[in-house]
């Protein structure tokens, strides 16, 4: 069953501060596309070290976003492109996607 | 307690503020995406605590740690469990907190932070050179006069070292630990295995070399944290 983002981590941190809540969901919006289509160029270039540190950064969001599994898997294909191994970035590139339509909602 | 945030994530940047902000008598003072700004930062400020991101491209948090000669406490925070080890090995390090932080882990972080005591390093004193302004080469039987002011650099190679100075490079039997020994670590500095520089003659520095008259001299990894340090960085 595919994990569903959500937003119970920055409401535990934000107390009930709805100020806080909002800044990070702006920042979220404002970071997380440009970080998507950072990672994809540099996919399609091949510039596997740069997609890795792309992940790094991606992977991050995934845990604040509560996909526990998705940001094992990321772990993983932030490993495997070290070594120009690709293989995980369909099932990667699907939980981008999810993120996106979870963001679109907010 | 004053404290500054490092991390090129504006979210996690945001995180870690969001828990500062929440705990009493911790406040912070500044928040940094690069190391490079943060580092100029400290070299005009002190803080009490430096909460630190390990992986950041370019600059890494254990490189941050080596430039800093009398580093606060320092909480690292990262994604990667991997890092662990490595962090420790620095006496500054007091916590290590894995992304995403939970306020709980947060809070003992803090408590561990105020029950730690860092030892200050005490200023290194180099009183090897007791006030000389020069050193006495052996070229030939004779011994020649070199101003420490005049000499751009000195490179290793093989038996040899070469003392470069404005005028004429000179050519000795030594090794490059030897002469280290001799210059005053005020003005020089080794950069790379081979290459000793006097600081006051660079020119610029560009990604990992230096430029010093029309010499590029390579900055080893493990040599750059200390470069960094004792450059005056606007």
């Amino acid at each position: 069953m595919k994990e569903t983002p959500n937003l119970e981590y920055i409401k535990e941190l934000a107390g009930g501060a709805k100020s806080f809540e909002e800044k990070f969901i702006a920042i979220i919006k404002a970071e997380f596309p440009n970080e998507k289509e950072q990672y994809l160029q540099n996919l399609k270039d091949k510039k596997y070290r740069e997609t890795s540190e792309n992940v790094h950064k991606l992977k991050h969001k995934l845990n604040i976003l509560g996909l526990q599994k998705g940001y094992r898997l990321a772990v993983r294909h932030e490993e495997d492109l070290r070594y120009e191994d690709t293989k995980l970035k369909d099932e990667f590139l699907d939980i981008l996607n999810v993120i996106e339509a979870f963001i679109k909602t907010l | 307690m004053d404290c500054i945030i490092v991390d090129d994530e504006t979210a996690a940047r945001a995180i870690v503020e969001q828990l500062c902000d929440t705990t009493p008598d911790l406040e912070v003072v500044a928040t940094f995406s690069n190391a490079v700004e943060a580092i100029k930062f400290l070299n005009q400020n002190s803080v009490d605590l430096i909460f630190l991101d390990i992986h950041m491209p370019g600059f890494t948090g254990v490189d941050f740690v080596q430039t800093l000669k009398n580093p606060p406490k320092i909480v690292f925070t990262t994604s990667d469990t991997d890092f662990a080890i490595e962090a420790y090995e620095y006496e500054a390090i007091v916590d290590y907190l894995v992304k995403p932080i939970t306020r709980e882990r947060f809070t003992k972080s803090i408590q561990k932070v105020n029950s730690t005591a860092i030892r200050q390093e005490e200023p290194k004193q180099n009183n090897k050179q007791n006030g000389k302004e020069d050193l006495y080469i052996n070229i030939d039987r004779r011994l020649i006069k070199l101003k420490f002011e005049d000499i751009l650099l000195v490179a290793a190679k093989g038996d040899y070292i070469t003392i470069k100075t404005q005028q004429k490079p000179y050519k000795v039997h030594t090794t490059l630990k030897k002469i280290k020994e001799k210059l005053p670590e005020r003005t020089f500095l080794q950069i790379h295995r081979s290459y000793i520089i006097n600081i006051n003659r660079i020119i610029d520095i560009e990604d990992n070399s230096v430029l010093i008259d029309k010499n590029v001299i390579p900055i080893s990894r493990s040599n750059r944290p200390e470069l960094m340090r004792r450059l005056n960085l606007l």
